[in-house]
């Protein structure tokens, strides 16, 4: 299924999406059953369950609590009377004997919300008193009970008979008096907290709800129509870009971080239909020259000294092959990461000197003129044998196309210092130069720019050297060197031993 | 010269040891590394080919048990992985020299034999004073002479010089070259070193009748006076 469903209204929040996006989001604005499942599969509202159940705890812990202090708060209330009675009783008793005690509870127990009385014999005959019967035996032993009971001349309800608790006291001579105390109230209040617990819990199930289907949709919306863009993203080709709503939250840093990612894929794959591309066709060259060759070789008119000659030339043409490939596979594997373990400080002022001293000669032979410009002691973190390659591919590069338009041979400018935190390496020559616009396309793979067709060489130099300025987390930039053209090189610097590793 | 081949692709072992054994060298072959291993440990062997992927026991393992062994004999990786960090995995691995494929058999050669001279030359010390013909070379005093001429040299051109009389007689490939005298492993593309040759030859051969540095063809270089 497309997870297209609550992305219904979306487009309005998605201006800047592409038609292909706009589209897949109004279509499922139909589909309106469709939120349903999404919305309880959805991690909002398992969110909002889970939330709904701990806050639905909570408060049945709070109402329990309340419900029991005030129970504990009512019986208290109630054994406390029933023992003031009992103590005036008891006082009655003592001074006038059982029959004060008789015409005392018979005053008593005649008043409106009286108290329950029964005094009896020692052998249970029943002397005075209001309450019609009590459980066999209860009265045989003195203390504490909860009982039903009916007062005289009322009707027992048949279902709930009334509680009360009552309290058997022994008065001397076997006398038994029972006090008790309705213990409704009691009940009631329990009546009315689970009532209130009862009200409590929908009102929390209800909120809860309503609250995760809000926040859930809300939340969705956007995901869902941050899917539908992703999707119409991937079927056409990797152009449009998440819209941000700008205000930095989570889905917008995520939208921020997968156009990121698309950017990106959309450089790699541009760059792997760029090298296939110019791979058929730069290399289809060379290999027609190969094969023409060969087959001079296979002429049966060829002398043995045309085919030595022949085979020789299919020998270079292979090792130049050989040698492209050698320079792809290491750009390749540069872009890709490898080779990070073997960074470490090294020399930087003594490789610059070294390679510099190596293409002195050469630079001589062709009359070019050839300044260094190398501080010393500079010490790079970084790959010396990489950095190698990258300088010498800058300094052919320099002496392949950096002379002057006017003609002449080229004036290079060879250089080494420490800027910052970086350590820069430059060469610049007065050559024509490339164009602002087409410096990204001279640090392609093959990116070989029309003026320089007819010279020999394949366009990876620069971008061996750009793969060499990424793997060292560096940069390299072309600069116009008016006239000419600066090719610099930008590396971090060691760090010394003391500093705190990490930048 | 005995070597031994390890290398599991049929094909260039059998062209590596028709090869070896023209240019007058005793070669076998062992198709795994277990085999390899077991013929390299018999012993006898001057120089040792080793392919870094092979069946049953990998190039590296192969010359960490070797070297574990304390056996010493040079080893030349041949790897398809030509990269920076590779080469220094082979050599950290107990490897003395890398060469990655595709390979021009010249180099392998050149390689090879200046690895077999090395370990023979290895028994006794390292002469301070190399002599080819009529050109001298004193380590210590740092001074060339040819036919007892002084020849002036820049501290690049003696090193250059250095190791081509070190290795005289023997083919040295631009790449060994550049790996020994500039200490750097990379394609130069261009024809770098040629030019530093022909400005040493310049200096050595110049009014000479008989010239020393000769350029060999489709391989490399080598001091030595010429057979004629």
């Amino acid at each position: 299924m497309k997870p297209v469903g609550p992305g219904a209204g979306a487009a309005s929040s998605t201006p800047a999406s592409a038609g292909g996006a706009a589209k897949a989001v109004a279509k499922g604005a139909a589909k309106v059953p469709a939120p349903r499942s999404a919305l309880f599969r959805s991690t909002a509202f398992r969110l909002t369950l889970l939330y709904m159940g701990v806050f639905a705890i909570f408060a049945a812990f709070a109402l329990g609590y309340v419900a029991w202090n005030a129970r504990s708060l009512i019986e208290e209330q109630i054994r406390q009377t029933i023992d003031a009675e009992i103590t005036g009783l008891s006082e009655q008793f003592r001074q006038g004997g059982i029959r004060r005690l008789v015409t005392v509870i018979e005053q008593r127990a005649r008043g409106p919300g009286a108290s329950l009385y029964l005094v009896t014999t020692p052998f249970g005959e029943r002397l005075a008193g209001n309450v019609e019967q009590v459980p066999v035996g209860l009265l045989d032993r003195a203390g504490e009970s909860e009982i039903p009971f009916s007062r005289n001349g009322e009707e027992q309800p048949a279902a709930r008979p009334a509680v009360a608790i009552v309290r058997v006291y022994l008065l001397p001579a076997g006398f038994r008096v029972l006090v008790g105390r309705d213990a409704s109230e009691r009940d009631r209040l329990r009546a009315v907290v689970r009532r209130a617990g009862g009200w409590s819990l929908g009102v929390v199930l209800v909120l809860g709800v309503l609250g995760g289907f809000v926040i859930a949709r809300r939340i969705l919306k956007r995901v869902d129509a941050m899917s539908a863009t992703t999707l119409s993203i991937m079927s056409s080709d990797l152009k449009d870009r998440l819209p941000l709503a700008g205000n930095g939250d989570e889905l917008d840093r995520l939208a921020g971080n997968l156009n990121t990612m698309l950017d990106r894929i959309t450089v790699l794959m541009g760059g792997i239909r760029q090298v296939s591309d110019t791979i058929a066709h730069d290399l289809k060259t060379p290999l027609t020259r190969l094969r023409n060759r060969a087959e001079e070789a296979l002429r049966p008119t060829a002398t043995p000294e045309d085919m030595r000659r022949a085979l020789e030339g299919v020998t270079d043409d292979a090792d130049n092959l050989i040698r492209v490939f050698n320079a792809l596979l290491m750009i390749a594997r540069l872009e890709a990461g490898q080779a990070r373990e073997v960074m470490a400080p090294f020399d930087a002022s003594a490789a610059a000197e070294g390679v510099a001293e190596l293409y002195e000669a050469l630079a001589e032979e062709a009359g070019a003129s050839f300044t260094c410009a190398i501080a010393p002691g500079i010490t790079a973190h970084g790959n010396r044998e990489l950095v190698g390659q990258a300088l010498s591919n800058m300094i052919d590069n320099a002496l392949k196309y950096g002379s002057p338009a006017a003609g002449g041979a080229p004036t290079i400018t060879f250089g080494l210092a420490r800027d910052g935190a970086n350590v820069v390496f430059s060469v610049s020559d007065h050559g024509p130069g490339i164009p602002p616009d087409q410096h990204s396309r001279a640090l392609e793979r093959f990116g070989r720019l029309d003026s320089s067709r007819s010279q020999p060489g394949f366009g990876l130099g620069l971008s061996l050297v750009r793969a060499v300025a990424q793997i060292h987390d560096g940069t390299l930039d072309l600069k116009d060197n008016a006239p000419g053209l600066s090719v610099v090189l930008s590396i971090p610097a060691a760090r010394a031993s003391g500093e705190p590793d990490g930048r | 010269m005995r070597l031994l081949i390890i290398e599991d692709d049929s094909d260039s072992a059998t062209y590596l040891v028709k090869a070896f054994r023209e240019e007058g060298h005793v070669a076998d072959h062992a198709a795994d590394g277990l085999t390899g291993y077991a013929m390299a440990e018999g012993g006898g062997y001057d120089v040792l080919v080793v392919d870094r992927m092979l069946p049953r026991m990998d190039g590296l393992s192969l010359i960490r048990s070797l070297r574990a062994q304390n056996d010493t004999t040079p080893v030349l990786i041949l790897s398809a992985l030509g990269q920076v960090d590779d080469r220094v995995k082979g050599l950290r691995a107990g490897g003395d020299d890398y060469l990655p494929k595709p390979y021009a058999f010249s180099e392998l050669l050149a390689r090879v034999e200046v690895l077999s001279r090395r370990r023979a030359a290895a028994a006794s010390a390292e002469p301070t004073h190399y002599k080819v013909a009529d050109l001298e070379l004193d380590r210590l005093t740092r001074k060339v002479t040819r036919a007892g001429e002084d020849i002036a040299l820049q501290p690049r051109e003696f090193r250059l010089l250095e190791y081509l009389m070190r290795n005289a007689g023997q083919v040295v490939t631009r790449t060994m070259l550049l790996e020994n005298v500039w200490d750097y492993h990379f394609d130069p593309q261009t024809n770098v070193i040629d030019v530093h040759v022909s400005r040493l030859r310049a200096k050595l051969d110049k009014g000479q009748a008989v010239p020393l540095l000769q350029t060999v063809r489709g391989a490399g270089y080598s001091l030595r006076v010429e057979a004629r």
